[in-house]
């Protein structure tokens, strides 16, 4: 069960012709396929296209009524490979995932697919996962489309835009026989908007007729001769139709007067934040009517050259806002205007940065740094900036960490505790929410390389005394970690320690089911232990512990693991459901219970501000969200106390850790019973009177000796 | 141009309904006829961090078909609403806070940073420092404690942070405008109700405040002990004497009236030095050392009735629901026989055969249930071993550190006061149980080692070396770089 449910939204996916569609960006692009007569859909989840699989899951009964296929994929290359569909057939595809890193799982079948070509339209949605929020390496996708000959389309961000251009993508497709990406920066994902809607169209042709039907073609296979044949038709062929095609159909766009002496192009995606900028400077107006000629690339690979060469003709200097490098765009212009014999100066990374996002305020300032240069007369007067009022010193940072309950905290808790022990590890961490361990308070974790790659990033490592510890997430296990980890370490007779963080989801993503989930998913099977997987490709010393939370069992087995003397992988599968899962589907089941008056047990945890003395150990073993500070109500103490606020969900690991690293004794487990019945009652009742009794002589004889 | 727009960036952090706000505020705007679009970024920044969304809202009559951003320009926001003082701070830190054109909206609460919160001392960050940055940077700034609204409230911080806006008047709409978007929302609508209401009302009457920290006053004596302790505190300076009285109290209370008489004979050795401030500080951690927390202290603590009532106060529990209270307690060989007769005590922890024989008995945490009668009348017989408390091991090891502090104090004195202070201060590093006990004790041993060498500002720096991290680093650091210095 996902994290987030489009249940209500999938709805409008069925409005029809003339109809107004309300809604969010990733919604309008599943509008957009079934316009488009899709007939398949697949996808790897990751931000910011996570949302997207959840609205492909969630419509999946009004794709079965459209006779579209749709299913979550593997890995991006499971998602990339399904394209295989679209190369003999007539069938419109399109998958979807997270860009640049899942572009690199998927870039084995990508590569076929572009050399191969395809028949019908296959499009490839990449989230671009760059600038504020990302949480991965900062690289571009465009670098992709470029190597493989891909086509790489790049709308303004507006509803109206997206949804045109997945329709115009299958065309330029089928019209190029090349593979088609669609790339959708972080917030165009998630931007609200309207459109006027088209019916929904179902495939021409379904995947099960392709499949009774099928049709061979060994050109379109890659292997000798017919490889060295795709780079020839790729070029005399697929390159030039896409060229007409784009052309043709006027994809991409020309704002502001027909003339100018100085004109700016900028890739689609950016010509919102470059209005905005203009705008700024009072050189444009909020329906984009600019006061100098703008170029938009909706369409960022190929260019069209004698659409560069008519825009720049005549201008003494052009403005190419591309973000991130390198910057292929500038180079491709440069070339394009030598090859056009034209004198125009291409500005691009001198005036605006390198590196980094292009927000609204680096364009503004990068724009106003061109116009100096090259038209001072419409530029805008150089202000001087107000020095802040705050420095980033007066504010906190807010480092991602795991959620108030969650399970893999208390594995971090008990590797804190054996570091203690045996001295620090090398710790190969992967990719998911468990990464955060890097982060404070548990700082441990020395590379990432990948998903999934947790062990097969500790194998180099072969220790004489003292072992790896490789870090895995039950997502990244099932996305290649079992082969690429788990195999690769019993065939060549690793002796790292693996610790599989098994939370019964794709958590990091937004909860998705996976292979190994508890749950029971009815269009998906679920239920797959790994400790079977890993046992099934070899690996004999594994441990499964089934309550993270036990962080005195977590530190032993670990303890264990770190020190047996058997050669070979260790295994230890640690299990326990993600907390935000759980508490979305125990909460309401509670409070029904509550409502219908029937007995309910809730645990929370609290901290005696008398005894706790402000050293904040409970804390750096932890990090829990619930756990925090107030002020100390001690009058002769000044450190503030640790204090569990109402958030606390009771997941024991407060209690678990100060008895495993020998803590204060401050904190308190409150069991509450909510409807109790008659022996709570009456327990409650026996007990409160003794104790009562015995509680009010003590302070009686507290107070003869008082001060 | 005119420009006809208004631009609305929330800072949140994640699961405190940034979200449920924005779709809120988008449907307000999109009931009474405008344009308006919302983003945001979600991903890691949902997990704990902080996040921002973005509004943007256009008169339909305005364009049409505006061309709206995607992210907040510095100096084009209209309304920044922060849903805690920091997210507030980081607003005015990333320029989205402009004199001439924004109304700020921000709750003045906090919710602790990790790096505040896993400091070994104060790690807190100056919220003085940043609600003065609001009320100068803004046109306008609304500020008050809106997560203490939303529990009276009885409902999120969402709900109040509507009403806050709607309060501000920074949006063209009436307020059964906002009121119908909640409706319309279909979650939680009563409670959501309440506190819009709540959060509109306290928009349009709070003052821009902190939310205050209570101060103790000085504790009365109820007794003719008391008293007497009270009289002999009247001879210390005007200064020290609010903490001298809660040090007697406090010991009065940990033991008796004689201890606390004890504690009054030294101090009053330190106050003759004529210093205030040492006689203050010296007061506070003289106090604080002499009820270290030993075992029977904390067994005294967990039983008193005023702890029950406060558990159930704090885990919010009504009258129909039942609640047992568990605590986690270690008690280790040693800190059985710590409070053993010294004798005994010792005796068993120099023998290592006694000590391997009994030392796997202590070795597990006890889960203590301090509600159920069999462990009530367990802590309780533990808590009445304070009659032999001062025949423990611990109470004579104890005082013999409190002897040698005092005496280094009165040593440093003599020749500067300013140095004594600090070592009377560096009493702040000795605090905990268990591990945690002997690491503060093991620290101060180091300071106070080097101390007597040192002045003031030198011991001051070497406390916080101390306090920079758990294992030591920086204060091992610090050290020998003061020898290096020493020897150079």
């Amino acid at each position: 069960m996902a994290e987030r449910s489009f249940k209500k939204e999938v709805e409008r996916l069925r409005l029809g012709a003339g109809e107004t569609f309300e809604g969010e960006g990733i919604l309008a692009v599943t509008k957009g396929l079934l316009e488009a007569g899709v007939a398949y859909v697949g996808g790897y989840q990751g931000s910011p296209i996570s949302h997207l699989m959840d609205v492909f899951a969630d419509a999946d009964p009004l794709l079965k009524e459209l006779g579209v296929h749709f299913e979550a994929s593997a890995s991006e290359a499971t998602a990339a490979a399904m394209l295989a569909a679209s190369v003999n057939y007539p069938l419109r595809g399109a998958v979807a995932w997270k860009s640049v890193v899942g572009t690199n799982v998927a870039s084995d079948a990508l590569s076929n697919v572009a050399s191969g070509g395809v028949t019908g339209g296959a499009l490839i949605i990449v989230g671009e996962d760059y600038g504020e929020g990302s949480s991965i390496m900062q690289e571009r996708t465009h670098a992709f489309a470029m190597k493989s000959q891909m086509w790489l389309l790049d709308p303004r961000p507006n509803l109206r835009s997206i949804v045109d251009m997945v329709a115009k993508g299958f065309e330029l497709s089928e019209a190029s026989n090349t593979p088609v990406m669609l790339e959708l920066r972080v917030r165009a994902c998630h931007v609200t908007g309207r459109f006027t809607a088209k019916d929904n169209v179902p495939p021409l042709m379904t995947v099960a007729d392709a499949a009774n039907r099928p049709t061979r073609d060994t050109e379109r296979i890659v292997l000798p001769p017919a490889n060295f044949l795709h780079e020839v038709e790729k070029i005399e062929k697929r390159w030039p139709a896409a060229v007409d095609f784009v052309a043709r159909e006027r994809l991409n766009e020309r704002f502001g007067p027909a003339e100018g002496d100085v004109g700016i192009i900028v890739q689609g995606g950016l010509f919102n934040t470059l209005n905005r900028a203009l705008e700024l400077v009072g050189l444009s107006d909020i329906e984009g009517n600019a006061r100098l000629p703008i170029y938009c690339l909706n369409v960022t690979y190929p260019l069209v050259p004698d659409e560069v060469a008519d825009f720049c003709r005549g201008k003494s200097a052009v403005l190419i806002v591309e973000e991130g490098q390198p910057e292929f765009i500038e180079h491709e212009l440069n070339t394009l205007l030598r090859r056009a014999d034209l004198q125009t100066r291409i500005v691009g990374k001198d005036v605006l940065p390198r590196a980094g996002e292009y927000s609204g305020a680096v364009l503004r300032d990068g724009v106003a740094k061109f116009l100096r240069a090259w038209a001072p007369t419409i530029a805008p007067p150089e202000e001087s900036a107000t020095p802040p009022a705050v420095t980033p010193k007066d504010v906190p940072q807010r480092p991602a960490g795991f959620c108030t309950g969650c399970p893999e905290r208390p594995i971090f808790t008990a590797m804190k505790l054996v570091e203690r022990e045996l001295g620090p590890s090398h710790v190969s961490a992967d990719i998911g929410c468990h990464l955060f361990s890097i982060l404070p308070p548990f700082h441990i974790g020395n590379t990432t390389m990948g998903y999934g790659l947790g062990s097969a990033g500790a194998s180099a490592f072969r220790p004489e005394g003292k072992r790896a510890i490789a870090v895995m997430g039950d997502g990244g296990f099932w996305h290649n970690g079992l082969t690429s980890g788990i195999g690769n370490a019993v065939f060549n007779k690793d002796d790292t320690v693996t610790l599989i963080v098994d939370n019964g989801y794709s958590a990091a993503t937004g909860g998705q089911d996976i292979l190994s989930s508890r749950a029971t998913n009815p269009v998906r099977a679920t239920n797959h232990p790994i400790a079977r997987a890993v046992r099934g490709v070899g690996a004999d010393w594994v441990r499964t512990i089934d309550r993270t939370y036990d962080v005195k069992a977590m530190r032993d087995t670990l303890k264990e693991a770190l020190t047996a003397k058997e050669k070979g992988p260790k295994v230890i599968v640690a299990s326990s459901e993600c907390m935000l899962n759980r508490q979305r589907r125990e909460k309401p089941a509670k409070a029904k219970a509550i409502k219908a008056g029937r007995r309910v047990v809730r645990d929370r945890f609290g901290v005696d501000p008398d005894t706790c003395t402000g050293d904040h150990s409970c804390i750096r073993l932890s990090g829990c969200p619930s756990l925090t500070i107030k002020p100390n109500p001690d009058p002769l103490r000044r450190d503030p106390i640790a204090h569990v606020d109402n958030s606390c969900v009771g997941c024991g690991l407060c209690g678990e850790a100060s008895h495993a690293a020998v803590l204060c004794p401050s904190f308190y487990r409150a069991r509450i019973v909510t409807n109790p019945d008659r022996w709570d009652r009456i327990k409650q009742r026996v007990r409160g009177a003794l104790i009562g009794w015995m509680q009010r002589r003590m302070d009686a004889a507290r107070a003869a000796r008082a001060f | 141009m005119e420009r006809r727009r208004i631009t609305i960036a929330i800072l949140a952090l994640g699961g405190q309904g940034g979200g449920v706000l924005a779709d809120w505020i988008l449907a307000l705007a999109e009931a009474k006829g405008w344009r308006a679009q919302g983003t945001s970024v979600p991903g890691v920044a949902q997990r704990t961090g902080s996040t921002i969304y973005y509004i943007e809202l256009v008169p339909d009559d305005a364009a049409a078909d505006p061309v709206l951003a995607l992210m907040p320009v510095p100096g084009d926001v209209d309304i920044v609403i922060a849903s805690e003082l920091m997210e507030a701070g980081r607003a005015i830190l990333r320029g989205f806070v402009t004199r001439d054109q924004t109304t700020l909206i921000g709750s003045t609460h906090r919710i602790f940073a990790i790096a505040e919160k896993s400091a070994m001392a104060d790690g807190r960050a100056s919220s003085e420092r940043i609600l003065a940055a609001c009320g100068e940077r803004a046109k306008r700034f609304i500020g008050f404690d809106m997560d203490a609204e939303a529990a009276r409230a009885g409902s999120v911080i969402s709900s109040i942070m509507f009403g806050a806006l709607a309060g501000s008047g920074a949006l063209p709409f009436a307020r059964a405008d906002y009121e119908q978007a909640i409706r319309a929302g279909g979650i939680a609508i009563d409670a959501n109700l309440r506190g819009f209401s709540a959060g509109l009302a306290a928009a349009k009457t709070s003052e821009a405040a902190l939310p205050g920290e209570a101060v103790a006053p000085p504790p009365r004596p109820t007794t003719a002990a008391g008293r007497a302790l009270a009289d002999r505190v009247t001879a210390l300076p005007q200064d020290a004497q609010p903490n001298a009285l809660h040090g007697a109290a406090r010991l009065t209370d940990y033991q008796d009236a004689d201890y606390a008489g004890l504690y009054l004979d030294r101090l009053t050795l330190v106050a003759g030095f004529g210093d205030p401030l040492l006689t203050t500080e010296t007061a506070r951690h003289l106090a604080l050392w002499m009820s270290y927390e030993d075992t029977i202290r904390v067994a005294d603590l967990k039983i008193r009735a005023s702890r029950f009532a406060r558990v159930r106060d704090e885990v919010r529990v009504s009258d129909d629901q039942v609640v047992a209270v568990t605590e986690f307690m270690h008690p280790r060989l040693r800190e059985v026989c710590e409070t053993l007769p010294a004798a005994l005590g010792r005796a068993i922890l120099h023998s290592p055969r006694l000590t391997r024989i009994l030392e796997p008995l202590f070795r597990k945490g006890r889960h203590v249930e301090t509600t159920s009668l069999r462990w009530f009348l367990m802590l309780r017989i533990l808590a009445g071993m304070r009659r032999f408390r001062r025949a423990s091991l611990r109470y004579a090891e104890e005082q013999a550190r409190i002897e040698a502090w005092l005496g280094a104090i009165r040593d440093a004195a003599a020749r500067d006061t300013a140095l004594a202070t600090e070592i009377a201060r560096t009493q702040g590093l000795v605090k905990g149980y268990g591990d945690t006990f002997e690491r503060g004790l093991k620290n101060f041993e180091i300071v106070m080692a080097a101390a007597p060498a040192l002045d003031a500002d030198a011991v001051a720096r070497l406390r916080a070396a101390a306090l920079a991290d758990d294992q030591g680093t920086t204060l091992a650091a610090a050290i020998a770089g003061g020898e290096r210095r020493a020897m150079a």
